[in-house]
């Protein structure tokens, strides 16, 4: 069934807004996403009735806040299709869940002469730990190149995952639109002895989510993506690595015992949640999910794709040569963030003048530097979409870009 | 509300549209400085060759991408260095960059710009001011200043 939009747009209050006399056309959510009044009433709702610190006190606020918050934690691993809510730790954000195996897995587990494999259009949340890690330990650091079609280039992949631990790929690229085949990747990963770290920051908002089915080792990503708060995020791994592995930062909550000498970890998943967590933040968090399973993640699904595809044929059609697009055509291999760039327009030109006429799109490179030189330019043009999002965003957009092209025409 | 005409000025769009002084200078005796907009990815490289004697810049050249900002910017720079003392140039790095924070330290609530006016006092910056609407637009300063701090770099290198 057809989303109905216009009731949509109605729960995100910021959409109410206007920007420079113009109603907002918000085109950025692969950057951030925003927030319906479900997530906003639950968080304000935890502040004014049951706000407490977790897992410490004993009165009657502080059993609640416990209670709210771990059942927040059930609702993000049933989402996800996790067997255990254990395996998923809350975090951040994915970077720091990406961070969080990179400090504790990996660095009890890889040193000189190992092997991770990465590939040319992960965000830099993907790049830098590993890089660090690599500058740290002598740990071998292969990219899985990229097809002119903008997918990965698996061709040689037997060979880069040969003699590897690790391989890092992320499910959708935030900039390309690009999903990556998952599951394969991960059973060629296995299949060579190699775990699999999935990035699925831009995925799990969009397409509902099995890690189980992908089998994977590792998966990370944001709430602030999926209609949820910023300041969270989650780690899901499977039990036994996450038992395995020591822990991540120090402190409270973490611990079971502490002598002067020595300490004890806690069970997981608090082993690795030192300090007072995003209480409230993981309660939004639990709040996004249960908003986007009343919409239904099919649905949301469906709708993406037929938005994708009315843009980019709006695209094609006004510009044409003029305007190249970095991504996949096949809609059934990306999602809603589409990269562009005018021949001969910088792109932060281009935002500026979208700007004026209150469209909100991403210009830069979009943390994928090493990507934005496979592509060969410095920055694209991005716009990107969601739930709340409709033709007539996409018309406006269309609009704008008309008027970018006319004010630097040469 | 700060306006599209605020931002581009014709003369902006004819230096962006026309870029003067670009290309690539012999390096050595040349000397290149590449300078990064890690908020954008713009990239540029300023090639310098000095007057050892006279203490001037002899020649400059600018290669790079970027937005119209700094590629405008980028190439007024160019215009007007060429051929000043490296002093002058210095003087007018420190002008062009009091320029772009007058704003900036106003926003800070680090007193009104008065010491900052000193350093643009009796500097002509010429076509340099349609730059100026730039501090409406906060993101768009550092594109603005990349090839004034690229430049300043490779003064400082070369007198090192
Ligand atoms: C593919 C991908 N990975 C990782 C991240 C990092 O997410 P966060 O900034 O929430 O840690 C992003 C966010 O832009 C992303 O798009």
């Amino acid at each position: 069934m057809a989303l109905d939009v216009a009731r949509l747009k109605a729960e995100f209050p910021l959409l109410e807004r206007e920007i420079n006399g113009n109603p907002i056309v918000y085109l950025d959510s692969a950057s951030t996403s925003q927030k319906p009044f479900a997530v906003l009433d639950a968080m304000d709702h935890a502040y004014r009735h049951h706000y407490a610190n977790v897992h410490r006190g004993v009165y009657e606020i502080a059993e609640l806040a416990t209670a709210e918050f771990e059942k927040a934690r059930r609702k993000v691993a049933t989402f996800i299709g996790a067997s255990d809510w254990r395996e998923l730790v809350f975090v951040r954000n994915a970077t720091e869940a990406i961070n969080l195996v990179a400090y504790t897995w990996a660095r009890a587990n890889l040193g000189a002469g190992d092997a991770i494999v990465l590939t040319h259009m992960e965000h830099h949340a993907n790049v830098v730990p590993w890089q660090m890690l690599a500058n740290e330990r002598g740990v071998e650091l292969r990219w899985i190149p990229m097809t002119p079609e903008f997918t990965l280039d698996l061709s040689d992949l037997d060979t880069l995952l040969d003699g590897a631990k690790l391989l890092c790929v992320s499910a959708m690229s935030n900039v390309l639109g690009t999903i990556n085949p998952v599951r394969e990747l991960v059973a060629a990963a296995h299949a060579h002895g190699a775990l699999a770290l999935i990035d699925a920051c831009q995925y799990i908002p969009h397409i509902a989510t099995n890690v189980a089915e992908w089998d994977a080792d590792f998966v990370a990503f944001s709430a602030h993506k999926l209609c949820g708060p910023s300041g969270i995020g989650a780690l899901w791994a499977r039990l036994e690595l996450l038992e395995a592995m020591p822990p991540f930062l120090g402190g409270g909550e973490m611990i079971r015992d502490v002598r002067l000498d020595y300490f004890t970890t806690n069970d997981v998943p608090w082993k690795f949640e030192a300090g007072t967590p995003a209480i409230v933040e993981a309660i939004g968090f639990g709040a996004a999910i249960d908003y986007l399973e009343s919409i239904g993640m099919a649905e949301i699904r469906d709708h993406e794709i037929k938005l994708t595809e009315y843009a980019l044929d709006a695209l094609d059609n006004e510009f044409g040569d003029r305007l190249k697009i970095y991504g996949p055509a096949d809609i059934a291999i990306r999602g809603g963030a589409i990269s562009f760039l005018f021949d001969g327009i910088h792109a932060h030109d281009v935002t500026q003048v979208l700007d004026q006429d209150g469209v909100c799109v991403r210009a830069g490179h979009h943390c994928a530097k090493p990507l934005m030189r496979q592509l060969g330019v410095p920055a694209t043009s991005r716009a990107s979409f969601y739930m709340y999002n409709d033709e007539h965003d996409v018309d406006c957009l269309v609009k704008a870009l008309i008027r970018a092209e006319q004010f630097f025409a040469l | 509300m700060a306006g599209l005409e605020d931002l581009y000025r014709e003369i902006i769009l004819d230096h962006y549209r026309s870029p003067r002084n670009r290309g690539e200078l012999v390096v050595p005796p040349a000397h290149k400085t590449e300078g990064f907009n890690p908020l954008c990815g713009d990239e540029v490289s300023v090639y310098l060759d000095i007057d050892e004697a006279t203490q001037t810049v002899r020649d400059i050249k600018i290669s790079g991408q970027g937005c119209s900002i700094s590629q405008a910017s980028t190439s007024m720079m160019s215009d007007a260095v060429k051929g000043q003392s490296v002093a002058e140039a210095r003087r007018l790095i420190r002008a062009f960059k009091a320029l772009m924070s007058i704003h900036e330290s106003k926003l800070e609530g680090e007193g009104d710009g008065a010491d900052l006016a000193a350093d643009l006092d009796g500097v002509r910056l010429g076509d340099l001011e349609a730059l100026q609407g730039v501090v409406k637009f906060p993101v768009r300063i550092k594109c603005a200043t990349l090839a004034w701090n690229t430049l300043q770099q490779g003064l400082d290198e070369i007198n090192t």
